[in-house]
Parts: structure tokens; C-alpha cells; sequence
């Protein structure tokens, strides 16, 4: 299953569907970084509300979204994480140390609303 | 009281992982468990299920209810013909670096759970068994 790339102005919005596989999360990463040279854009939203379960695999993955896009010059959110899904990363020992994160998608956009203003 | 029926998914695939744990969270509701609980399991089993992919290729998670004296809980099986571990103690220590190598992720599937048991055998495969309790 793709996970769809919005643009919103200068920010990349990608929304999980629901379980991912290991494909699907590759693919958005190397989907993601495409995107963001190709748009310009100056950050990325990962909304994972819907995703059901974050193991070592799907949170390496977004730590190396972030750190890829950071390399460009970009920002990255992870924004919707739940939380059963938090309680289950910290007894797994898993972090986003590094990766900016929000409660959901309104608070992600203007945190980076707030960034830019002060870059600007 | 009859057995409780067994689900097995056969592990190939990364697209297994999430059959399996998709199950696994399936009986864990069917059983009463809670939702956070029930998160809990479907990430062990992402967990060990992920180790059968990487390290042995092919394998099966088995799934079934379980009962103690006074409570219900899951049991999941995950067992594999793959290379074992041979050092069980090493692998059961914490491994997390700030590289975000996480090794086997066992230490953290023993903390998602109950109990963990786990048997290995250089070059016959592993096999992990992990209960959780219904509180």
C-alpha cells in the first residue's frame, strides 16, 4: 500500500493508511526525499495516526526520513503518534530522539508555522 | 475444556509480519485484552516475527489462548529452522545504541510480555515462546 505525498505550500504531507510493510515504508522514504528536492520544500509532516503498531523497523525508518530530509535542509514532524503506541516504543527502548514530534496534524503545521516565522 | 484452536501464519515476507500481528492483535481483542494491551502484543509479535525474516528467512508465529488457575491470557509461538543464536545470554542483553542498532529486539519482547521463554540451537533454529496475562 502507497502512502499518498500531499503538498501544502512549502510542506510535504504524508498520512499512513494503516499497517505498513517494510516496502511500504521504504518506498516512502526514498518517495519522501524525492519530493522534497524536486518541490523545494522546506519541511515534512508524517502523520502515523493510523498506524497500528511502531517497531524497531517503522521507527528506524522515520529516524532516517528525518536525518535524510535535515540533510537537504528541511524539517521533519512526526505528528499523531498514539498512545498505546508511545507506551509500546518505550518499553521496546524505541526513540525519535532527533525527530521533532507533535500531537497531531494541526499542532505539527504550526510548529513549523512558528520555525519559519522565526528563520524568516 | 476442548483446546482452544491454534492460528498459524507461515513467515516469508515483510507482508507476513503484518498478517501475523494483525491476528495477534484480532485475538488479543477477541480475548478481552485492551486496546493498549493488545498494541503491546501486536508489537512483540512484529518483533518476532521481523527476527524469523531477517535471520532465518522462513518460519511460523502460532497463536492460541491460553488459561491459568484464575486467568486467560496469549501465548505466541514464533519458531524458525534458521542458523539459532549461539550465544542466548548475549542476545538477551539490552543492545540499544545511540547508532539505533537494536540487535534482536528480545530484551524489548520480554518487557512487552509476561513470561519469555526461549530455545536455540546452533544451525537447528530458535524458537520463542511468550505469554501474556489478562490482569
Amino acid at each position: 500500500m502507497e502512502v499518498p505525498i500531499l503538498k501544502q505550500g512549502e510542506v510535504l504531507i504524508a498520512t499512513f493508511q494503516a499497517a505498513l510493510s517494510d516496502a511500504d515504508l521504504n518506498q516512502l522514504r526514498s518517495g519522501l526525499v524525492r519530493q522534497v528536492v524536486k518541490l523545494r520544500s522546506r519541511a515534512v509532516i508524517v502523520d502515523v495516526t493510523a498506524m497500528d503498531v511502531m517497531d524497531s523497523f517503522a521507527s528506524r525508518t522515520l529516524r532516517e526520513i528525518a536525518h535524510m530530509i535535515r540533510l537537504r535542509g528541511a524539517e521533519t514532524v512526526i505528528v499523531g503518534i498514539q498512545p498505546e503506541v508511545a507506551f509500546a516504543m518505550v518499553q521496546l527502548g524505541l526513540t525519535l530522539e532527533g525527530v521533532a514530534t507533535a500531537l497531531d496534524l494541526e499542532e505539527g503545521l504550526a510548529y513549523l508555522t512558528q520555525k519559519f516565522k522565526n528563520i524568516d | 475444556m476442548a483446546a482452544a484452536p491454534e492460528i498459524q501464519v507461515a513467515i516469508y515476507s515483510d507482508q507476513d509480519i503484518v498478517l501475523a500481528r494483525q491476528r495477534g492483535r484480532t485475538l488479543a481483542m477477541e480475548l478481552g485484552f485492551s486496546a493498549g494491551d493488545a498494541t503491546l502484543i501486536a508489537t512483540a509479535i512484529s518483533e518476532l516475527a521481523r527476527n524469523i525474516v531477517t535471520y532465518a528467512r522462513r518460519g511460523a508465529i502460532r497463536l492460541r489462548s491460553i488459561h491459568g488457575s484464575s486467568r486467560k491470557g496469549i501465548l505466541v509461538v514464533a519458531s524458525d529452522n534458521g542458523p539459532g543464536i549461539p550465544d542466548i545470554r548475549q542476545a538477551m542483553r539490552d543492545g540499544f545504541s545511540t547508532s539505533g542498532s537494536l540487535g534482536l529486539g528480545l530484551p524489548g519482547v520480554r518487557r512487552l510480555m509476561d513470561e519469555f521463554e526461549i530455545t536455540s540451537q546452533p544451525g537447528q533454529g530458535t524458537t520463542v515462546a511468550v505469554k501474556k496475562w489478562k490482569p
